[in-house]
């Protein structure tokens, strides 16, 4: 496999096991993802790769492009938001699912997957455990 | 405050028209209706307009005279007609001008609008990782409420049958051919669960309102139909809105909840009170949802009201009786302020083949867009 470089830094942790990285407000103890750049308000924290799928859809065209920076030859994939529990609910892409698969209340994990030859970035896949 | 009237209306026909500018459509649209109130455009004391993508509203001076008349150029999203509105109440509202005019218009490229991560203060990966399009947002928020409240995908198809059997009775629609159920379900899936004919696509069109005040009304004849609210809010904590890379678990309130709640206090009524709405419907499932979050029914109910068919121009509360945004297209700048026309169509009891039945005395109009922004108007005749 060639160089990659993350989509972004300071969004997961990189380990076998992966996580995202929110931002917990230091008041409220409200988390978001991400964290905001350069918020005094919020801390860093990891945050729970395991949750449960809240909804979701198919992008069944190419979104446009800037600013998509996915491949050229174009195959629909599902996206959606995960609920990691006790802490925020999150959208990203999913992978390694058949559509026909997606239940709301499934369990979903955090995983990294290429976007482009060149580049990293988070998404969600359903947990096979066994 | 004191009551302000609608005096005149004036619609340039929504589509796509080449060769004529969206600032072209606006002042047509503004000829019109001064035609219909009686009035010319130098009797105008003031102006409020918008587009989101064909320029300054206040160039249309271009077009329709150098009368050195004061106008307030507005920029607000999807509301943005509604805001031109409420401007324009405002200043009659109190007391500083007698007769103005709220107009917007629009002209946007063919597909799905391209909003780039940076206007909506968003990090750029979110639009390099495929999340940046609005069509992704409806079909999820819809996805969960019809696994949370039983709505069928042939609800779905059934508001999308009923905009387009209205659109063939309004002259300013797009749409104007009835399109079958089986049609409209089987059609190409665009975002899961909706089909191509359940969304409906950027557009061009104009509006204009002639506004005036009970004296100007009155002396002119007209004092028929009256603003009893027009109102515009933003999204409160814990709402569900598009470009949202992250959602609060503490599940809140929705700008149109806001909204609503507000029209319906300043009015004075309540949902039972209304004869006709017209009701964001970017695509179906959204009407479906905005039928709940205006007070129409409780959610879930919407399945039967679909299968009874009581949204329809005979039905208990027609909605969308010129076909909506599925029929007529959504210029951003123009699109709220075709619901408020619309409804002064019908309230006139000038709809044709798609007036509602009964003599309809208090009409609703219901706007949501990006960023989490929702407009509602209220007259009555």
């Amino acid at each position: 496999m060639g160089q990659t470089v993350d989509i972004a830094e300071g969004l997961f942790v990189d380990a076998p096991h992966p996580a995202l990285i929110g931002g917990r407000h230091r008041e409220t103890g409200g988390i978001v993802f991400p964290c905001p750049a350069g918020s005094a308000d919020h801390e860093p924290v990891v945050l729970p790769r395991r949750g449960t799928l809240w909804s979701w859809t198919v992008q069944r065209f190419r979104p446009k492009t800037p600013p998509y920076a996915g491949p050229e030859e174009f195959t629909p994939f599902a996206l959606g938001y995960v609920e990691l529990p006790g802490a925020v609910i999150v959208e990203a892409p999913f992978t390694d699912v058949a559509f026909d698969e997606l239940r709301i209340g499934m369990a979903m994990e955090t995983v990294l997957v290429p976007l482009n030859g060149k580049v990293r970035t988070f998404a969600f896949a359903p947990v096979r455990e066994g | 405050m004191a009551d302000v009237f609608i005096v005149g209306i004036g619609i340039h026909p929504f589509g796509r028209t080449e060769g004529r500018s969206g600032l072209h459509q606006g002042a047509f649209a503004i000829r019109q209706a001064l035609d219909d109130a009686g009035l010319a455009w130098r009797d105008m004391q003031f102006g409020f307009g918008g587009s989101d993508s064909a320029g300054n509203a206040d160039t249309v001076v271009n077009e329709m005279g150098l009368t050195g008349l004061p106008i307030i150029n507005v920029r607000n999203g999807c509301a943005t007609g509604g805001s031109s509105l409420i401007g324009a109440w405002q200043a009659i509202a109190s007391g500083q001008y007698d007769v103005g005019v709220a107009f917007g218009f629009d002209k946007h490229p063919r597909g799905a609008f391209n909003a780039m991560p940076a206007e909506y203060s968003l990090p750029d990966w979110y639009g390099e990782a495929g999340m940046m399009v609005t069509t992704q947002f409806f079909a999820m928020k819809l996805q969960r409420y019809m696994a949370q409240h039983g709505i069928s995908h042939a609800a779905l198809g059934r508001v999308a049958q009923k905009a387009f059997d209205n659109g063939v009775h309004a002259p300013h629609a797009w749409r104007r051919s009835p399109v079958d159920l089986d049609t409209i379900l089987s059609s190409q899936m665009i975002s899961d669960p909706l089909t191509k004919y359940m969304f409906c696509s950027p557009a061009e069109g104009g509006v204009a309102l002639i506004l005036a005040s009970e004296k100007k009304a009155r002396a002119m004849g007209r004092a028929a139909i009256r603003i009893r609210a027009a109102v515009t809010r933003t999204r409160p904590p814990g709402s569900f809105e598009v470009f949202s890379p992250s959602l609060s678990v503490e599940r809140g309130g929705a700008p149109t909840l806001l909204a609503s709640a507000a029209a319906f206090e300043m009015a004075g009524i309540g949902p039972e009170d209304i004869a006709v709405a017209q009701l964001q419907d970017t695509e179906s499932g959204a009407e479906i949802m905005h039928m709940a979050e205006n007070g129409f029914c409780r959610d879930g109910e919407q399945e039967q009201w679909l299968a009874e068919g009581w949204s329809r121009i005979d039905g208990r509360l027609p909605i969308n009786t010129d076909g909506g945004c599925l029929a007529c297209g959504e210029p951003i700048g123009a699109s709220g302020l075709r619901q408020v026309y619309e409804n002064v169509v019908q309230l006139r009891g000038a709809g044709g083949g798609r007036q509602v039945p009964g003599d309809p005395r208090v009409g609703y109009t219901h706007v949501y867009g990006a960023p989490g922004i929702s407009g509602v108007t209220i007259l009555e005749r």
